[in-house]
């Protein structure tokens, strides 16, 4: 039975939602109306009584104050259009179920597995719009048509038959769940179409390892005996395409590469990952004893604080952001936090870290099929993740938003947590675990269905109205923060002894790696309990599900397990056993479906072998002529505006960033609150004075001109960050997150040379500065596929190096930010300024690349960073901010716009170095390479008059000097000696570098 | 005697545990109580001295902030509460745990206590989530123990929907004759923000009369959208880098005078 609620504010003044509609019809689609309301819509699909219905809605729907309800009734009147937008079967609705809990209290009684409710929203708009234009609305604004259904009803229509019928979502699945053999053909070209068609996304020479796999004769013979067939079943398909994917098995970083230099030479690398950035971490590891867990757990874990452990990941979700902004970004975050809940005994999550890479919001041009406009896309993509952090009380406390056209291809959204966990839990290590032959498997979390399975694949096959949205997942805050909740207080119980987070892959990835552990499991299928019935055991065995984790449960303590998640309100369930057999089992209704080698599946994976050929390019640089008549005034105050330099807080103040009370350093700091951080501090142990510092680095841009320099400045920039705010060099780590295109030569990927050489010049330079600085790598996640379409069409991501660097703090009040304090301190630039703009905001304003991209002097930064560090712990400087985008004006107008005082300084003054090192004297650098230039390794300090000797003092031996005053007038003014290049007010600065990404 | 307090949580409440270090640094003893234990009486709410809901996202707001969370305790626990209003027990909402007393009807209240909405807390006026450093000022005439002392604080707002709306003009006269409208959201020098979206951002979200808190009549009950407990260190004064360290932040003296009061 349906009952339909609507639910309707009864004043404007209380519709701030309908009036951010017509907001982004009028900037996002130059569709101007002249008001909007909003309806909210519930769909109670369970048997009621009319009295029944009229109490839920009292109670439950709509607020006394402000709105008015009408059940089986529209309230829709008076308007030209109206929409209304409501997801399709099985997709997830939060709403809904959280409504649903509420109708149980309301009712007083428990709800039957079947009945549900759906929530939808009704758009009412006034104005003169055609109806194509109501449909650009609606699908431009209102609903993602991938995951969510929509109508027009124009007045004419309504009138001749007012109202819109309830229609239940039930997902049927008219199908009875079976188990197939699959016959691997030995033609090539049929055992390449076999994997094509059943989207396994395995290479030829891995389907002939998986048919000679079932081809030996030990192995038909022991599946004789146990009742299957000689050939796969599509269950063990479904495993090893699962466990041998790019997503889960790295086959690029684990590849064999035969790299050729730009002299011509050709070396072997037997493999990027343990080459270069797993042997950074092993050259580091002997002075950095307070690395606990490297690589080998979800995420990587450092010593904090006396008794404490932190750990840290971040991930990508590129992909289903791509295609649902909103549910992809929030599964990145919801994801990734999964990651520290399942990193050693389970962590707490502390904070999060947000990157974002998108296309210019501004573009103009049309957008390529099936993508979303950049402007819609970072709208929804920051909504999904600020929605997972909010509601999960987990803080962002760092990240940027970078832009480049090239990301319309491809966004790039890149989400980290940190967690804390004791050192020690009931008297063991909390980073180890295990698990013994017997212990239970355990399902905690949310439901599976048919959600993500085969990912984005999936999307191009036709769907039906009743058939489940598989594609795309939605993350369910709510229902995690319950399991985290539950979490951790099982682990302080010692309820469990092992437990890790089902991301990619499901079941098949986390048993997979856990049934390593012991040596085996059997798992039995249809013991896992489902969304909805009709589900293969495959499907099962890979759907993606959200909000799901896996244990290990001594058998002893499962009853208490059990008790305690019923009690929180969290769904668990015993699929099976692990054992010691060697064997991944897998059983259905008692029968076996899945029976492979342990060896085999982590193995017996055949590998690759890349190409790649370094070829240097040559770009333009911008004529002299054009360089020698800029008026620079004019130019500084439009790269202010650059949309890689501007504030972005409008962004980042809706995220919660201050929850668990931990902050320090805050993402804003300064006078109004609004001076753009370096790193965030927080201090997270209660009553003690340990501070932990979070920050991170890229510049995607450099990669045109070589990615070497790409990567070692993207690490620099995080450590540089981290320096600036109060970190110890030497006591950092680092998590390198690679998004590259398609790095392997093919018809569709012609450049796959030069592009794998960037990816292995870019893990050149990431060994090269890790060792240098004593930056060991703790964790790290590659995402290659970056790109859109193929052939001349094809858009590719630049390659893009995102680094996060975390650290401990032995005192958070030893720390600095980034704002002007008072006037009359002395303004130092730190750092050598070198003839390098290749590559900067500078240049990319005049549309040009140019080839001196900064190089990365690893020595001089590294004596630099030790030198502030000590400054800033004897508390010398009262501002320090680190110079990247846009270069030493853009540092000095933060600055000053942090504190609300202006400056006078004399960039003549700065210290300036050679391009080569071994060149005698200081070379005449350019103005722009003075102002704007993006040399790496600098900052800009200030320090009161009466520390200013013993500053000198401590930062003698590194390039540092006093180029002038902060003031206390409002002029921000630049000169070269005795020529004024700059001399704005303070408040014009601030107009153009707050205004751009205002909306 | 040590004040115990209990602070409520479960089901997407996420400011707990500082809200609990709060307390403790106020001299009490805080203990997290699972809304869960609280219903079937594993834990009994009447044993404490001080009940305290905390900030968060409770069923991720869904519906209406605070909505299903403050309907399961009156559908599970309405007699319970009642009995602590009976029994005079101090009583406070942070955020979410605010717009759950406004929901229930606990907030400005009823004599005798019932439970009758009168108020709301609805969408900000900017229809965004936001997290901002916020003036407050309380009201001259207040008499709620929690605020004694107190006239002005700097506390973060954290939220989308704390915009106040009282259910009548006559009410909110009512209310401010008795002094319930008892904190409102202020200028830097404590006048009062401009009317309208010129107020923004000292009134974050658009709040009839710029209020930010609520007490009941008798002042025992008290609620406010910013978030005291964010402010009990001086490092989190977001320009302590600027004007040093203090001795403690703003909001602890609420707890310290919550912890005496019942002491």
């Amino acid at each position: 039975m349906l009952n339909r609620i609507e639910v309707a504010q009864k004043s404007p003044s209380t519709d701030s939602p309908a009036q951010r509609i017509l907001k982004a019809m009028r900037e996002d689609l130059g569709l101007p109306a002249d008001s909007a309301s909003l309806i909210r819509v519930y769909t109670l699909e369970m048997d009621l009584r009319p009295e029944e219905v009229e109490r839920v809605a009292a109670d439950l729907f709509r607020d006394p104050v402000t709105e008015t309800y009408a059940i089986n009734r529209p309230l829709a009147q008076d308007f030209d259009w109206l929409i209304e937008a409501g997801f399709k079967p099985g997709v997830t609705d939060n709403v809904g179920r959280s409504a649903r809990e509420g109708v149980a209290d309301a009712l007083g009684r428990s709800l039957g597995e079947d009945d549900k409710v759906y929530t939808s929203r009704q758009v009412l708009l006034r104005g003169d719009l055609k109806r194509e234009q109501a449909v650009r609305v609606a699908t431009a604004l209102l609903a993602n048509p991938l995951i969510e259904t929509w109508q027009v009803v124009s007045r004419d229509e309504w009138n001749k038959a007012p109202g819109i019928a309830a229609q239940s979502r039930k997902v049927i699945v008219p199908h009875t769940p079976s188990v197939k053999a699959i016959d691997l053909p030995e033609s090539p070209q049929a055992l390449q179409k076999l994997s094509d068609e059943m989207l396994l996304a395995l290479t030829l020479e891995e389907m002939q390892a998986v048919r000679a796999y079932f081809a030996r004769p030990e192995v038909t013979k022991a599946r004789e005996a146990k009742g299957l067939p000689a050939s796969p079943t599509d269950v063990e398909l479904e495993m090893i395409a699962q466990t041998w994917s790019e997503h889960c098995k790295h086959k690029i970083f684990a590849a064999e590469v035969d790299y050729t230099d730009e002299t011509g030479k050709t070396t072997l690398i037997k493999s990027l990952y343990k080459t270069y950035v797993k042997a950074a971490t092993q050259a580091v590891r002997p002075n950095a004893p307070w690395l606990k867990s490297v690589f080998t757990d979800n995420a990587g874990i450092i010593a904090f604080a006396e008794g404490w452990d932190v750990a840290m990941k971040a991930e990508t979700h590129n992909s289903p952001s791509a295609l649902d902004p909103y549910g992809g970004a929030m599964t990145g975050i919801v994801g990734v936090n999964r990651d520290i809940l399942g990193c050693g005994m389970g962590c707490k999550p502390i904070f999060n870290t947000d990157v974002f890479c998108f296309a210019s919001p501004f573009y103009d041009k049309a957008v390529p099929e099936k993508l979303h406009h950049p402007k819609r896309l970072m709208k929804e993509v920051h909504r999904g993740v600020k929605d997972g952090g909010n509601e999960s009380g987990i803080p962002t406390v760092n990240g940027s938003i970078v832009f480049d056209d090239r990301f319309l291809g491809k966004p790039l959204v890149f989400c980290g947590t940190g967690g804390l966990i004791p050192s020690e839990i009931r008297g063991k290590p909390s980073w180890q675990k295990e698990i013994l032959p017997g212990d239970r498997i355990v399902m905690a979390g949310g439901r599976i269905g048919k959600d993500g399975i085969h990912g984005a694949t999936f999307s191009s096959i036709a769907l039906t109205e009743a058939s489940p949205v598989s594609a795309v997942q939605i993350g369910d805050p709510i229902t995690q923060k319950k399991m985290l909740d539950f979490l951790l207080e099982a682990r302080d119980l010692g309820l469990f002894r092992f437990v890790t987070d089902n991301g990619a892959g499901g079941l098949s990835s986390s048993l997979g790696e856990m049934a390593r552990e012991s040596g085996g499991c059997e798992l039995h299928l249809d013991l896992a309990p489902l969304k909805y019935a009709g589900l293969d055991p495959w499907e099962i065995l890979v759907s993606e599900a959200q909000e799901r984790m896996s244990f290990a449960v001594q058998p002893e303590n499962w009853e208490a397990f059990r008790d305690l998640a019923a009690r929180r309100d969290v769904e668990v369930s015993n699929l099976g056993t692990f054992t010691g057999s060697g064997l991944f089992e897998c059983f259905y209704q008692g029968k076996p479906v899945c029976r492979m080698d342990m060896d085999f599946l982590h193995d017996g994976n055949p590998g690759l072998r890349i190409p790649a050929r370094w070829t240097p390019p040559s770009h333009q640089e911008p004529p002299a002529s054009v360089l020698a008549t800029r008026d620079l005034k004019a130019d500084a105050l439009e790269l202010l505006s650059a949309l890689n330099i501007c504030s972005k807080e409008t962004w980042v103040r809706q995220y919660d960033h201050e929850v668990q009370g931990q902050s320090v350093v805050k993402p804003f700091m300064g006078k109004e609150n609004d001076g753009p951080s370096d790193a965030a501090v927080i201090k997270p142990l209660q009553g003690r004075k340990e501070g932990l510092v979070v920050s991170h680095g890229l510049v995607p841009r450099y990669s045109d001109i070589d990615a070497y320099h790409m990567a070692a400045a993207s690490v620099d920039e995080a450590v540089r960050n981290a320096v600036a705010v109060g970190g110890e060099p030497g006591k950092l780590a680092a998590l390198d997150n690679f998004c590259w295109p398609d790095p392997v030569e093919s018809e569709a990927t012609p450049d796959g040379q030069y592009k794998m050489a960037q990816l292995v010049r870019a893990n050149q330079a990431l060994y090269d500065i890790c060792l240098a600085y004593g930056l060991p790598l703790i964790s790290g996640k590659d995402s290659m596929k970056n790109d859109y379409g193929r052939g001349a069409s094809k858009i590719s991501v630049p390659p893009t190096l995102m680094v996060t660097v975390v650290g401990p703090i032995a005192d958070a009040t030893k720390t600095a930010t980034i704002d002007f304090k008072a006037a009359g301190d002395v303004v130092y630039a730190l750092g050598a300024a070198k003839e390098e703009l290749g590559g900067s905001e500078y240049f990319a304003m005049l549309h040009a690349v140019g080839n001196g991209v900064p190089r990365t002097d690893f020595a001089a930064n590294l004596a630099l960073y030790k030198r502030l560090h000590a400054a800033i712990g004897a508390g010398l400087p009262r501002s320090v901010h680190d110079v990247s985008d846009g270069g030493l004006w853009v540092a000095l107008a933060e600055s000053a716009i942090g504190g609300r005082l202006g400056f006078d300084v004399d960039v003549a003054r700065a210290p300036v170095g050679a391009l080569d090192s071994s060149s005698p004297q200081d070379p005449d650098l350019s103005d722009a390479a003075l102002l704007f230039g993006e040399s790496q390794g600098r900052f800009v300090v200030t320090v009161a008059p009466d520390k200013a000797l013993e500053f000198e003092k401590t930062l003698a031996g590194s390039p540092c000097a006093r180029i002038g005053t902060v003031t206390g007038g409002r002029n921000l003014t630049v000169r070269r000696g005795n020529f004024v290049l700059i001399d704005t007010p303070l408040e014009d600065a601030f107009a153009k570098w707050r205004r751009p990404l205002d909306f | 005697m040590t004040a115990r307090i209990a602070i409520l949580t479960g089901y997407g409440i996420n400011s707990d545990i500082e809200l609990a270090h709060s307390f403790n640094l106020a001299g009490g003893k805080a203990e997290r109580v699972h809304l869960h234990d609280a219903i079937d009486g594993r834990i009994r709410l009447e044993d404490f001295d001080i009940l305290a809901i905390p900030g968060g996202f409770s069923f991720g707001d869904h519906i209406a902030s605070g909505r299903v969370f403050a309907n399961r305790l009156r559908h599970k626990l309405g007699d319970t509460l009642l009995r602590l209003r009976e029994k005079k027990t101090p009583i406070l909402g942070i955020c979410n745990g605010f717009q759950v007393l406004v929901k229930l009807g606990l907030l400005p209240g009823t004599e005798p206590a019932s439970f009758t909405q009168t108020c709301t807390l609805t969408y900000n006026d900017s229809g965004r989530f936001e997290n901002r450093w916020c003036h407050l000022k309380a009201e001259g005439n207040v008499s709620s123990p929690w605020l004694r002392g107190v006239e002005a604080l700097y506390l973060p707002v954290r939220h989308g929907e704390g915009k106040f709306i009282p259910g009548s003009d006559a009410l909110l006269a009512e209310l401010e004759k008795n002094g319930q409208t008892c904190l409102r959201y202020c200028n830097e020098d404590g006048s009062e923000p401009a009317k309208g979206s010129a107020g923004f951002p000292a009134n974050p979200n658009g709040s009839t009369g710029h209020v930010a808190g609520l007490c009941s009549k008798d002042g025992l009950v008290f609620g406010l959208m910013p978030h005291p407990e964010a402010h009990v260190l001086p490092t989190q004064h977001p320009h302590w880098q600027r004007q040093g360290l203090k001795a403690e932040g703003d909001g602890l003296r609420i707890f310290r005078n919550a912890v005496q009061f019942v002491g």
